[in-house]
Protein backbone atom coordinates (compact mmCIF):
# COMPACT_ATOMS: atom_id res chain seq x y z
CA UNK A 1 0.00 0.00 0.00
CA UNK A 2 1.09 3.40 -0.67
CA UNK A 3 0.98 5.34 2.34
CA UNK A 4 3.08 6.65 5.23
CA UNK A 5 4.55 2.91 5.47
CA UNK A 6 6.22 3.04 2.25
CA UNK A 7 6.45 6.30 1.36
CA UNK A 8 10.29 7.65 1.47
CA UNK A 9 9.77 11.17 0.19
CA UNK A 10 10.69 13.17 3.11
CA UNK A 11 14.22 13.06 3.97
CA UNK A 12 16.10 12.98 7.14
CA UNK A 13 16.04 11.10 10.72
CA UNK A 14 13.20 12.58 11.79
CA UNK A 15 11.19 11.27 8.71
CA UNK A 16 12.65 7.87 9.21
CA UNK A 17 12.02 7.52 11.91
CA UNK A 18 8.44 8.94 11.44
CA UNK A 19 8.35 6.50 8.50
CA UNK A 20 9.12 3.59 10.92
CA UNK A 21 6.36 4.46 13.69
CA UNK A 22 3.63 4.92 10.53
CA UNK A 23 4.49 1.30 9.46
CA UNK A 24 4.25 -0.26 12.45
CA UNK A 25 0.54 1.36 12.52
CA UNK A 26 -0.17 0.79 9.34
CA UNK A 27 -1.38 -2.78 9.12
CA UNK A 28 -4.24 -1.92 12.21
CA UNK A 29 -5.21 1.06 10.02
CA UNK A 30 -5.41 -0.37 7.25
CA UNK A 31 -7.82 -2.99 8.63
CA UNK A 32 -9.74 -0.22 9.75
CA UNK A 33 -9.89 1.83 6.62
CA UNK A 34 -10.95 -1.46 5.02
CA UNK A 35 -13.66 -2.26 7.24
CA UNK A 36 -14.99 1.14 7.17
CA UNK A 37 -15.03 1.27 3.56
CA UNK A 38 -16.72 -2.14 2.83
CA UNK A 39 -19.20 -0.70 5.11
CA UNK A 40 -19.81 2.31 3.35
CA UNK A 41 -20.24 0.58 0.10
CA UNK A 42 -22.05 -2.34 0.89
CA UNK A 43 -24.77 0.30 2.72
CA UNK A 44 -24.38 2.21 -0.69
CA UNK A 45 -24.87 -1.04 -2.69
CA UNK A 46 -28.00 -2.28 -0.73
CA UNK A 47 -30.08 0.65 -1.94
CA UNK A 48 -28.52 0.94 -5.46
CA UNK A 49 -30.86 -0.94 -8.22
CA UNK A 50 -28.52 -2.62 -10.22
CA UNK A 51 -28.09 -4.44 -6.87
CA UNK A 52 -31.69 -5.35 -6.47
CA UNK A 53 -31.94 -6.55 -9.92
CA UNK A 54 -28.92 -8.60 -9.82
CA UNK A 55 -30.61 -10.60 -6.32
CA UNK A 56 -33.58 -10.65 -7.95
CA UNK A 57 -32.19 -12.64 -11.01
CA UNK A 58 -30.53 -15.34 -8.83
CA UNK A 59 -33.23 -15.68 -6.57
CA UNK A 60 -35.34 -15.91 -9.06
CA UNK A 61 -33.64 -18.39 -11.15
CA UNK A 62 -33.67 -20.43 -8.35
CA UNK A 63 -37.55 -20.03 -8.04
CA UNK A 64 -37.58 -20.96 -12.02
CA UNK A 65 -36.18 -23.90 -11.76
CA UNK A 66 -38.69 -25.19 -8.97
CA UNK A 67 -41.09 -23.67 -10.70
CA UNK A 68 -41.11 -25.81 -14.01
CA UNK A 69 -40.23 -28.88 -11.92
CA UNK A 70 -36.59 -29.95 -12.38
CA UNK A 71 -36.24 -31.30 -8.95
CA UNK A 72 -39.11 -34.13 -10.05
CA UNK A 73 -37.43 -34.64 -13.57
CA UNK A 74 -34.85 -37.28 -13.65
CA UNK A 75 -32.20 -36.62 -16.91
CA UNK A 76 -28.90 -37.97 -17.20
CA UNK A 77 -29.42 -40.11 -13.82
CA UNK A 78 -29.86 -36.73 -11.65
CA UNK A 79 -33.19 -36.02 -9.54
CA UNK A 80 -33.71 -34.08 -6.84
CA UNK A 81 -31.84 -31.54 -5.86
CA UNK A 82 -29.03 -32.59 -7.75
CA UNK A 83 -30.27 -31.47 -11.49
CA UNK A 84 -31.76 -28.61 -10.01
CA UNK A 85 -28.12 -27.27 -8.54
CA UNK A 86 -26.69 -28.57 -12.07
CA UNK A 87 -28.76 -26.63 -13.49
CA UNK A 88 -28.05 -23.82 -11.67
CA UNK A 89 -24.35 -23.56 -12.08
CA UNK A 90 -24.82 -23.97 -15.76
CA UNK A 91 -26.70 -20.46 -15.74
CA UNK A 92 -24.54 -18.96 -13.12
CA UNK A 93 -21.44 -19.61 -15.47
CA UNK A 94 -23.24 -17.74 -17.63
CA UNK A 95 -24.52 -14.87 -15.76
CA UNK A 96 -22.39 -14.56 -12.89
CA UNK A 97 -19.31 -12.84 -14.82
CA UNK A 98 -20.53 -10.68 -17.26
CA UNK A 99 -22.65 -9.54 -14.06
CA UNK A 100 -19.77 -9.11 -11.98
CA UNK A 101 -17.61 -7.84 -14.73
CA UNK A 102 -19.86 -4.54 -15.76
CA UNK A 103 -20.68 -3.76 -12.57
CA UNK A 104 -17.34 -4.01 -11.23
CA UNK A 105 -15.96 -2.03 -13.72
CA UNK A 106 -17.70 1.54 -12.79
CA UNK A 107 -16.74 1.10 -9.01
CA UNK A 108 -13.02 3.23 -9.81
CA UNK A 109 -13.67 4.63 -13.16
CA UNK A 110 -17.04 5.54 -12.68
CA UNK A 111 -16.14 7.34 -9.30
CA UNK A 112 -13.41 9.04 -10.41
CA UNK A 113 -16.07 10.10 -13.47
CA UNK A 114 -18.57 11.13 -11.19
CA UNK A 115 -16.23 13.13 -8.96
CA UNK A 116 -16.70 10.81 -5.96
CA UNK A 117 -13.07 10.63 -5.43
CA UNK A 118 -12.00 14.25 -4.89
CA UNK A 119 -13.90 14.57 -1.97
CA UNK A 120 -14.42 10.93 -0.05
CA UNK A 121 -10.42 10.41 -1.07
CA UNK A 122 -9.58 14.13 0.51
CA UNK A 123 -10.63 12.10 3.90
CA UNK A 124 -7.83 10.93 5.68
CA UNK A 125 -8.23 6.89 4.26
CA UNK A 126 -5.42 4.99 3.18
CA UNK A 127 -5.81 4.17 -0.41
CA UNK A 128 -5.35 0.59 0.40
CA UNK A 129 -8.23 0.14 2.76
CA UNK A 130 -10.25 2.62 0.02
CA UNK A 131 -9.54 -0.29 -3.12
CA UNK A 132 -9.63 -3.72 -0.67
CA UNK A 133 -12.51 -2.20 1.04
CA UNK A 134 -14.57 -1.94 -2.24
CA UNK A 135 -12.79 -4.91 -3.65
CA UNK A 136 -14.09 -7.28 -0.22
CA UNK A 137 -17.93 -4.95 -0.46
CA UNK A 138 -18.13 -6.30 -3.85
CA UNK A 139 -17.59 -9.84 -3.04
CA UNK A 140 -19.88 -9.88 -0.60
CA UNK A 141 -22.83 -8.42 -2.74
CA UNK A 142 -22.06 -10.31 -5.94
CA UNK A 143 -21.73 -13.49 -3.78
CA UNK A 144 -24.54 -13.56 -1.02
CA UNK A 145 -27.29 -13.66 -3.51
CA UNK A 146 -25.97 -16.04 -5.58
CA UNK A 147 -25.04 -18.07 -2.57
CA UNK A 148 -28.78 -17.18 -0.43
CA UNK A 149 -30.24 -18.30 -3.78
CA UNK A 150 -28.33 -22.09 -3.41
CA UNK A 151 -28.67 -21.96 -0.06
CA UNK A 152 -32.50 -21.16 0.16
CA UNK A 153 -33.24 -24.41 -2.59
CA UNK A 154 -31.40 -26.59 -0.34
CA UNK A 155 -33.53 -25.58 3.16
CA UNK A 156 -36.69 -25.44 1.03
CA UNK A 157 -35.55 -29.50 -0.15
CA UNK A 158 -34.85 -30.17 3.24
CA UNK A 159 -38.19 -29.00 4.14
CA UNK A 160 -40.16 -31.41 1.51
CA UNK A 161 -37.57 -34.10 1.93
CA UNK A 162 -35.96 -33.82 -0.97
CA UNK A 163 -32.64 -35.39 -0.63
CA UNK A 164 -29.92 -32.42 -0.56
CA UNK A 165 -26.02 -33.84 -1.91
CA UNK A 166 -23.97 -31.26 0.42
CA UNK A 167 -20.78 -32.54 -0.98
CA UNK A 168 -21.70 -31.12 -4.08
CA UNK A 169 -23.39 -28.35 -2.68
CA UNK A 170 -20.31 -27.46 -1.08
CA UNK A 171 -17.95 -27.89 -4.34
CA UNK A 172 -20.16 -25.46 -6.23
CA UNK A 173 -20.13 -23.00 -3.67
CA UNK A 174 -16.64 -23.24 -3.92
CA UNK A 175 -16.50 -22.84 -7.59
CA UNK A 176 -18.54 -20.22 -7.39
CA UNK A 177 -17.18 -18.11 -4.77
CA UNK A 178 -13.66 -18.92 -6.56
CA UNK A 179 -15.51 -17.67 -10.34
CA UNK A 180 -16.63 -14.49 -8.62
CA UNK A 181 -13.55 -13.44 -6.76
CA UNK A 182 -11.88 -13.64 -10.34
CA UNK A 183 -13.87 -11.27 -12.48
CA UNK A 184 -13.96 -8.84 -9.74
CA UNK A 185 -10.35 -8.67 -9.77
CA UNK A 186 -10.52 -8.74 -13.59
CA UNK A 187 -12.94 -6.30 -13.39
CA UNK A 188 -11.25 -4.13 -10.96
CA UNK A 189 -8.04 -3.84 -12.90
CA UNK A 190 -10.06 -3.17 -16.24
CA UNK A 191 -12.01 -0.26 -13.89
CA UNK A 192 -8.25 1.14 -12.51
CA UNK A 193 -6.99 1.63 -16.37
CA UNK A 194 -10.12 2.87 -17.92
CA UNK A 195 -10.25 6.21 -18.37
CA UNK A 196 -13.85 6.33 -19.08
CA UNK A 197 -16.61 4.33 -18.08
CA UNK A 198 -17.76 3.31 -21.77
CA UNK A 199 -14.14 2.97 -22.11
CA UNK A 200 -14.28 -0.01 -19.08
CA UNK A 201 -17.42 -1.12 -19.95
CA UNK A 202 -16.62 -2.07 -23.64
CA UNK A 203 -13.54 -3.62 -22.65
CA UNK A 204 -14.97 -5.46 -19.93
CA UNK A 205 -17.30 -7.17 -22.56
CA UNK A 206 -14.27 -8.03 -24.85
CA UNK A 207 -12.56 -9.49 -21.85
CA UNK A 208 -16.09 -11.67 -21.31
CA UNK A 209 -16.58 -12.77 -25.10
CA UNK A 210 -12.49 -13.65 -25.23
CA UNK A 211 -13.06 -16.36 -22.48
CA UNK A 212 -16.17 -17.38 -23.86
CA UNK A 213 -14.72 -17.86 -27.46
CA UNK A 214 -12.09 -19.87 -25.93
CA UNK A 215 -14.63 -22.14 -24.57
CA UNK A 216 -13.78 -25.71 -25.84
CA UNK A 217 -17.00 -25.83 -28.16
CA UNK A 218 -15.69 -22.86 -30.48
CA UNK A 219 -12.25 -21.94 -30.83
CA UNK A 220 -10.85 -24.87 -29.13
CA UNK A 221 -12.49 -26.48 -31.87
CA UNK A 222 -10.76 -24.45 -34.50
CA UNK A 223 -7.53 -24.83 -32.67
CA UNK A 224 -7.76 -28.66 -33.81
CA UNK A 225 -9.43 -27.98 -37.22
CA UNK A 226 -5.96 -26.00 -38.04
CA UNK A 227 -3.55 -29.13 -36.26
CA UNK A 228 -2.56 -26.38 -33.49
CA UNK A 229 -0.19 -28.66 -30.89
CA UNK A 230 -2.56 -30.74 -28.15
CA UNK A 231 -0.39 -29.55 -25.06
CA UNK A 232 -1.49 -25.36 -26.59
CA UNK A 233 -5.34 -26.60 -26.99
CA UNK A 234 -5.37 -27.87 -23.10
CA UNK A 235 -3.07 -25.20 -22.08
CA UNK A 236 -5.74 -22.22 -23.59
CA UNK A 237 -8.39 -24.57 -21.84
CA UNK A 238 -6.69 -24.53 -18.19
CA UNK A 239 -6.20 -20.82 -18.36
CA UNK A 240 -9.32 -19.61 -18.96
CA UNK A 241 -11.00 -19.52 -15.84
CA UNK A 242 -14.57 -20.08 -17.35
CA UNK A 243 -13.17 -23.19 -19.36
CA UNK A 244 -11.80 -24.22 -15.76
CA UNK A 245 -14.86 -23.77 -14.38
CA UNK A 246 -16.92 -25.39 -16.77
CA UNK A 247 -15.28 -28.68 -16.99
CA UNK A 248 -14.94 -28.68 -12.94
CA UNK A 249 -18.74 -27.97 -13.05
CA UNK A 250 -18.78 -30.81 -15.05
CA UNK A 251 -16.52 -33.42 -13.46
CA UNK A 252 -19.02 -32.54 -10.75
CA UNK A 253 -21.80 -34.67 -12.27
CA UNK A 254 -19.92 -36.53 -14.68
CA UNK A 255 -16.62 -37.98 -13.34
CA UNK A 256 -15.15 -39.57 -16.31
CA UNK A 257 -15.63 -36.31 -17.57
CA UNK A 258 -17.27 -38.39 -20.67
CA UNK A 259 -18.90 -35.12 -22.30
CA UNK A 260 -15.60 -33.72 -22.35
CA UNK A 261 -14.83 -35.93 -25.19
CA UNK A 262 -10.30 -36.94 -25.84
CA UNK A 263 -9.38 -34.43 -23.65
CA UNK A 264 -10.68 -35.37 -20.30
CA UNK A 265 -8.07 -38.10 -20.46
CA UNK A 266 -5.49 -34.89 -20.34
CA UNK A 267 -6.76 -33.75 -17.28
CA UNK A 268 -7.57 -36.86 -15.38
CA UNK A 269 -4.62 -38.17 -15.96
CA UNK A 270 -2.18 -34.71 -15.09
CA UNK A 271 -4.70 -33.90 -12.04
CA UNK A 272 -6.93 -36.63 -11.21
CA UNK A 273 -10.56 -35.48 -10.19
CA UNK A 274 -9.34 -33.98 -7.06
CA UNK A 275 -6.51 -32.42 -8.31
CA UNK A 276 -8.11 -30.74 -11.00
CA UNK A 277 -11.27 -29.42 -8.18
CA UNK A 278 -8.42 -28.20 -6.06
CA UNK A 279 -6.85 -26.45 -9.25
CA UNK A 280 -10.67 -25.08 -10.54
CA UNK A 281 -10.81 -23.38 -7.01
CA UNK A 282 -7.39 -21.89 -6.54
CA UNK A 283 -6.60 -20.92 -10.08
CA UNK A 284 -9.43 -18.30 -10.88
CA UNK A 285 -8.87 -17.01 -6.76
CA UNK A 286 -5.63 -16.56 -7.65
CA UNK A 287 -6.09 -15.52 -11.23
CA UNK A 288 -8.46 -12.38 -9.40
CA UNK A 289 -6.03 -11.65 -7.10
CA UNK A 290 -3.07 -10.98 -9.12
CA UNK A 291 -5.88 -8.59 -11.32
CA UNK A 292 -6.70 -6.82 -8.19
CA UNK A 293 -3.29 -6.29 -7.49
CA UNK A 294 -2.44 -5.07 -10.48
CA UNK A 295 -5.21 -2.77 -10.78
CA UNK A 296 -4.21 -1.60 -6.95
CA UNK A 297 -1.05 -0.91 -8.45
CA UNK A 298 -2.44 1.35 -11.19
CA UNK A 299 -4.53 2.91 -8.99
CA UNK A 300 -2.31 4.05 -6.17
CA UNK A 301 0.06 5.32 -8.99
CA UNK A 302 -1.78 7.83 -10.82
CA UNK A 303 -3.73 10.87 -10.33
CA UNK A 304 -7.09 9.89 -8.35
CA UNK A 305 -9.91 11.87 -9.71
CA UNK B 1 1.56 26.33 7.27
CA UNK B 2 0.85 25.52 3.11
CA UNK B 3 3.58 24.90 0.98
CA UNK B 4 4.36 24.35 -2.63
CA UNK B 5 7.51 24.56 -4.68
CA UNK B 6 8.28 24.83 -8.11
CA UNK B 7 4.67 22.40 -8.93
CA UNK B 8 4.04 21.90 -12.43
CA UNK B 9 1.29 19.32 -13.51
CA UNK B 10 0.45 18.86 -17.28
CA UNK B 11 -2.11 16.11 -18.34
CA UNK B 12 -1.00 15.23 -21.43
CA UNK B 13 0.30 18.32 -23.24
CA UNK B 14 -1.64 20.85 -21.48
CA UNK B 15 0.56 22.82 -18.95
CA UNK B 16 -2.35 22.96 -16.32
CA UNK B 17 0.13 24.11 -13.21
CA UNK B 18 3.09 26.24 -14.09
CA UNK B 19 6.34 26.10 -11.81
CA UNK B 20 3.85 27.69 -9.14
CA UNK B 21 5.61 28.77 -5.57
CA UNK B 22 3.32 29.43 -2.86
CA UNK B 23 3.86 29.60 1.35
CA UNK B 24 1.17 30.14 3.51
CA UNK B 25 2.15 30.61 6.97
CA UNK B 26 0.51 29.01 10.15
CA UNK B 27 -2.95 31.08 11.02
CA UNK B 28 -2.82 33.16 7.42
CA UNK B 29 -6.17 33.16 5.22
CA UNK B 30 -5.33 33.51 1.64
CA UNK B 31 -8.13 33.71 -1.68
CA UNK B 32 -7.39 31.71 -4.16
CA UNK B 33 -8.79 33.34 -7.11
CA UNK B 34 -8.77 33.22 -10.89
CA UNK B 35 -10.85 32.22 -14.29
CA UNK B 36 -11.75 29.24 -14.72
CA UNK B 37 -9.33 26.64 -16.10
CA UNK B 38 -6.54 28.84 -14.08
CA UNK B 39 -5.15 25.99 -12.35
CA UNK B 40 -7.18 26.90 -8.73
CA UNK B 41 -8.74 23.03 -9.26
CA UNK B 42 -5.76 21.09 -9.71
CA UNK B 43 -3.61 22.93 -7.44
CA UNK B 44 -6.08 22.27 -4.80
CA UNK B 45 -5.48 17.94 -5.62
CA UNK B 46 -2.04 18.46 -5.38
CA UNK B 47 -2.60 19.79 -2.02
CA UNK B 48 -4.38 16.87 -1.14
CA UNK B 49 -2.06 14.35 -2.48
CA UNK B 50 -4.78 13.34 -5.05
CA UNK B 51 -2.57 14.69 -8.14
CA UNK B 52 1.08 13.59 -8.98
CA UNK B 53 3.18 16.94 -9.63
CA UNK B 54 6.58 17.55 -10.33
CA UNK B 55 7.80 19.57 -7.36
CA UNK B 56 6.78 19.62 -3.64
CA UNK B 57 4.09 20.48 -1.66
CA UNK B 58 4.19 19.92 1.87
CA UNK B 59 0.94 20.81 4.99
CA UNK B 60 2.84 21.50 8.31
CA UNK B 61 6.00 20.30 6.68
CA UNK B 62 4.71 17.18 5.55
CA UNK B 63 4.06 15.80 1.68
CA UNK B 64 0.01 15.15 1.48
CA UNK B 65 0.93 12.21 -1.00
CA UNK B 66 3.28 10.24 0.96
CA UNK B 67 1.85 10.93 4.30
CA UNK B 68 -1.25 10.87 3.17
CA UNK B 69 -3.87 9.64 6.34
CA UNK B 70 -1.81 11.76 8.83
CA UNK B 71 -1.90 15.02 6.75
CA UNK B 72 -5.52 14.53 5.67
CA UNK B 73 -6.28 13.98 9.36
CA UNK B 74 -5.70 17.81 9.61
CA UNK B 75 -6.95 18.93 6.73
CA UNK B 76 -10.93 20.37 6.57
CA UNK B 77 -11.56 20.23 2.31
CA UNK B 78 -15.22 21.55 0.88
CA UNK B 79 -15.28 20.95 -2.74
CA UNK B 80 -17.05 23.41 -5.40
CA UNK B 81 -19.41 20.88 -6.49
CA UNK B 82 -20.96 18.63 -3.83
CA UNK B 83 -19.97 14.59 -5.12
CA UNK B 84 -23.23 12.56 -5.95
CA UNK B 85 -23.20 10.16 -3.00
CA UNK B 86 -25.89 7.58 -2.77
CA UNK B 87 -25.03 7.07 0.25
CA UNK B 88 -27.15 7.97 3.47
CA UNK B 89 -26.40 11.10 5.24
CA UNK B 90 -25.88 9.16 8.36
CA UNK B 91 -23.11 6.87 7.00
CA UNK B 92 -21.51 9.76 5.83
CA UNK B 93 -21.00 11.03 8.61
CA UNK B 94 -20.18 7.59 10.58
CA UNK B 95 -17.75 7.50 7.88
CA UNK B 96 -15.90 11.02 8.14
CA UNK B 97 -15.76 10.50 11.77
CA UNK B 98 -14.62 6.82 11.99
CA UNK B 99 -11.64 8.20 9.89
CA UNK B 100 -10.77 11.59 11.29
CA UNK B 101 -11.00 10.17 15.26
CA UNK B 102 -14.18 12.23 15.75
CA UNK B 103 -17.40 11.96 17.30
CA UNK B 104 -19.96 12.17 14.99
CA UNK B 105 -22.38 14.10 17.44
CA UNK B 106 -20.11 17.07 17.21
CA UNK B 107 -20.53 17.42 13.41
CA UNK B 108 -24.07 17.02 13.92
CA UNK B 109 -23.97 20.64 16.51
CA UNK B 110 -21.89 22.33 13.40
CA UNK B 111 -24.53 20.97 11.08
CA UNK B 112 -27.14 22.59 13.39
CA UNK B 113 -25.66 25.75 13.66
CA UNK B 114 -26.15 26.22 10.00
CA UNK B 115 -29.16 25.33 9.79
CA UNK B 116 -28.98 21.66 9.30
CA UNK B 117 -30.88 18.99 10.94
CA UNK B 118 -28.99 15.87 10.62
CA UNK B 119 -31.19 13.61 12.60
CA UNK B 120 -34.12 14.19 10.41
CA UNK B 121 -31.81 14.14 7.34
CA UNK B 122 -29.81 11.24 8.10
CA UNK B 123 -31.17 8.07 6.18
CA UNK B 124 -32.05 10.27 3.26
CA UNK B 125 -29.38 9.80 0.48
CA UNK B 126 -26.91 12.75 0.38
CA UNK B 127 -27.50 12.94 -3.15
CA UNK B 128 -31.19 13.89 -2.82
CA UNK B 129 -30.14 16.70 -0.68
CA UNK B 130 -30.51 20.56 -2.12
CA UNK B 131 -27.45 22.03 -2.80
CA UNK B 132 -27.33 23.89 0.18
CA UNK B 133 -27.99 21.53 2.37
CA UNK B 134 -25.23 19.26 0.74
CA UNK B 135 -22.31 22.46 1.29
CA UNK B 136 -23.89 22.71 4.18
CA UNK B 137 -23.49 19.14 5.36
CA UNK B 138 -19.72 19.22 3.96
CA UNK B 139 -18.86 22.42 5.63
CA UNK B 140 -19.96 20.24 8.77
CA UNK B 141 -17.41 17.60 8.37
CA UNK B 142 -14.51 20.27 7.18
CA UNK B 143 -14.95 22.06 10.22
CA UNK B 144 -14.39 19.03 12.79
CA UNK B 145 -12.21 19.09 15.32
CA UNK B 146 -7.88 18.65 15.19
CA UNK B 147 -7.74 20.51 11.39
CA UNK B 148 -5.71 23.01 11.20
CA UNK B 149 -5.36 23.53 7.63
CA UNK B 150 -9.13 24.49 5.72
CA UNK B 151 -8.82 24.02 1.66
CA UNK B 152 -12.81 25.64 0.67
CA UNK B 153 -13.22 25.90 -2.93
CA UNK B 154 -16.46 28.02 -3.46
CA UNK B 155 -17.73 27.11 0.25
CA UNK B 156 -20.77 29.71 1.15
CA UNK B 157 -21.74 29.85 -2.82
CA UNK B 158 -24.93 27.66 -2.16
CA UNK B 159 -25.99 29.01 1.52
CA UNK B 160 -28.87 31.29 2.79
CA UNK B 161 -27.34 34.80 4.22
CA UNK B 162 -28.70 33.10 7.46
CA UNK B 163 -26.37 29.81 6.81
CA UNK B 164 -23.21 32.41 5.38
CA UNK B 165 -23.22 34.30 8.96
CA UNK B 166 -23.23 31.34 11.29
CA UNK B 167 -20.32 29.80 8.51
CA UNK B 168 -18.25 33.02 8.84
CA UNK B 169 -19.13 32.87 12.93
CA UNK B 170 -17.70 29.16 12.78
CA UNK B 171 -14.53 30.08 10.45
CA UNK B 172 -14.07 33.09 12.92
CA UNK B 173 -13.68 30.32 16.08
CA UNK B 174 -10.81 28.81 14.09
CA UNK B 175 -9.14 32.14 13.25
CA UNK B 176 -6.40 31.81 15.60
CA UNK B 177 -3.87 29.07 14.20
CA UNK B 178 -5.71 27.28 11.45
CA UNK B 179 -4.60 27.79 7.82
CA UNK B 180 -7.07 28.45 5.31
CA UNK B 181 -7.30 28.48 1.21
CA UNK B 182 -10.30 30.02 -0.22
CA UNK B 183 -10.76 29.52 -3.33
CA UNK B 184 -13.02 31.25 -5.66
CA UNK B 185 -13.46 32.14 -9.73
CA UNK B 186 -14.75 36.03 -8.31
CA UNK B 187 -12.54 37.74 -5.22
CA UNK B 188 -15.42 39.94 -3.94
CA UNK B 189 -17.02 36.20 -2.97
CA UNK B 190 -14.05 36.07 -0.68
CA UNK B 191 -12.59 39.68 -0.16
CA UNK B 192 -13.89 39.88 3.24
CA UNK B 193 -12.70 36.19 4.55
CA UNK B 194 -9.22 36.67 3.84
CA UNK B 195 -6.01 39.10 4.43
CA UNK B 196 -4.30 37.75 1.44
CA UNK B 197 -4.91 37.42 -2.30
CA UNK B 198 -3.29 34.82 -4.92
CA UNK B 199 -4.40 35.26 -8.35
CA UNK B 200 -3.83 32.42 -11.06
CA UNK B 201 -4.03 32.64 -14.54
CA UNK B 202 -3.12 29.67 -16.97
CA UNK B 203 -1.45 27.83 -14.29
CA UNK B 204 0.68 30.60 -13.05
CA UNK B 205 0.51 32.88 -9.93
CA UNK B 206 0.42 36.43 -11.48
CA UNK B 207 -0.76 38.05 -8.44
CA UNK B 208 0.62 37.40 -4.66
CA UNK B 209 -0.87 40.27 -2.88
CA UNK B 210 -1.61 41.18 0.71
CA UNK B 211 -5.30 43.25 1.33
CA UNK B 212 -5.99 45.91 4.26
CA UNK B 213 -7.17 43.84 7.45
CA UNK B 214 -10.84 43.12 7.48
CA UNK B 215 -13.18 43.49 9.71
CA UNK B 216 -13.65 39.96 12.27
CA UNK B 217 -14.68 37.22 10.34
CA UNK B 218 -17.74 36.90 12.90
CA UNK B 219 -18.33 40.82 13.05
CA UNK B 220 -22.00 42.07 11.83
CA UNK B 221 -23.04 45.20 11.09
CA UNK B 222 -26.63 46.87 12.10
CA UNK B 223 -28.48 48.12 8.76
CA UNK B 224 -31.14 50.36 8.33
CA UNK B 225 -32.75 50.72 5.02
CA UNK B 226 -35.91 52.42 3.84
CA UNK B 227 -37.51 51.78 0.44
CA UNK B 228 -40.06 54.27 -1.15
CA UNK B 229 -42.66 51.62 -1.28
CA UNK B 230 -43.99 48.30 -0.39
CA UNK B 231 -42.58 45.93 -2.86
CA UNK B 232 -43.47 42.13 -2.67
CA UNK B 233 -40.37 40.47 -4.02
CA UNK B 234 -38.02 42.67 -1.94
CA UNK B 235 -39.67 42.17 1.08
CA UNK B 236 -39.89 38.52 0.48
CA UNK B 237 -35.76 38.46 0.04
CA UNK B 238 -34.87 40.97 2.96
CA UNK B 239 -36.96 38.40 5.25
CA UNK B 240 -34.45 35.57 3.54
CA UNK B 241 -31.69 37.88 5.20
CA UNK B 242 -33.42 38.26 8.32
CA UNK B 243 -34.48 41.76 8.40
CA UNK B 244 -37.98 42.82 9.92
CA UNK B 245 -40.46 45.66 8.97
CA UNK B 246 -40.91 48.45 11.66
CA UNK B 247 -42.81 51.22 9.82
CA UNK B 248 -45.63 50.78 7.50
CA UNK B 249 -43.52 47.83 5.69
CA UNK B 250 -41.22 50.59 4.09
CA UNK B 251 -38.44 50.76 6.61
CA UNK B 252 -36.39 47.43 7.47
CA UNK B 253 -33.96 46.96 10.03
CA UNK B 254 -31.73 44.11 10.44
CA UNK B 255 -27.84 42.79 10.63
CA UNK B 256 -25.99 41.67 8.13
CA UNK B 257 -22.26 39.48 8.60
CA UNK B 258 -19.53 41.74 7.45
CA UNK B 259 -17.69 39.21 5.46
CA UNK B 260 -21.12 39.39 3.64
CA UNK B 261 -21.56 42.94 2.73
CA UNK B 262 -20.76 42.47 -0.58
CA UNK B 263 -23.05 39.91 -1.69
CA UNK B 264 -25.83 42.20 0.42
CA UNK B 265 -25.32 44.92 -1.79
CA UNK B 266 -25.27 42.77 -4.49
CA UNK B 267 -28.57 41.75 -3.88
CA UNK B 268 -29.79 45.40 -3.22
CA UNK B 269 -28.70 46.52 -6.44
CA UNK B 270 -31.54 44.39 -7.93
CA UNK B 271 -33.81 46.96 -5.69
CA UNK B 272 -31.64 49.95 -6.03
CA UNK B 273 -34.68 52.28 -7.74
CA UNK B 274 -36.56 51.35 -4.28
CA UNK B 275 -33.93 52.21 -1.70
CA UNK B 276 -34.58 55.74 -0.30
CA UNK B 277 -32.01 55.30 2.61
CA UNK B 278 -29.56 52.79 3.83
CA UNK B 279 -27.33 53.15 7.00
CA UNK B 280 -24.98 50.09 7.87
CA UNK B 281 -23.03 50.63 11.02
CA UNK B 282 -20.35 48.31 12.63
CA UNK B 283 -21.21 47.02 16.43
CA UNK B 284 -19.14 49.60 17.75
CA UNK B 285 -21.79 52.11 16.19
CA UNK B 286 -19.20 53.66 13.61
CA UNK B 287 -20.63 54.40 10.12
CA UNK B 288 -19.11 50.97 8.25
Amino acid sequence: MRDEALAGENVGGRAAGATRAAAARAPGRLGRDLRLVARLDLVEALRARWFAVYATVFGAIVVLLFVFGLTESQILGFLGLSRLLVTYIQICMAVLPIFVLITTVRSVVGDREAGVFEYLLSLPVSLGGWYWGRLLARFVLVFVPVLLAMAGAAGWAVLQDIPVPWDLFGAYTGLLASLAWCFLGVGMLISSLARSTDVAQGAAFSVWLVLVLFLDLILLGVLVQERVSSDIVVAVALANPLQVFRTAAMMLFDPGLVLLGPSAFVILDAFGKAGYLVWAMLYPATLGCVCAAAGYAVFRRGDLP
Amino acid sequence: MIEVERCSKSFRRTQVLDDVSLVIPAGERAALVGANGAGKTTLIRCLLGEYECDGAVRLGGESPRAFRTRVLRRVGFVPQIPPPLKMPVGSLIRFAADLCGTDPRKIGEVAARLGLDVAALAPRAFSKLSGGQKQKLLIAVALREGVDVMILDEPAANLDPEARASFFELLARRDHGTTMLISSHRLDEVAALVHRVVEMDRGRVVLDDRIADSDALDARLRCRLELRREEPSAARVLREWGFRPTEAGTVWQGSVAAADRLRFFGMLARYSGLVADLQLRAGDGSDA
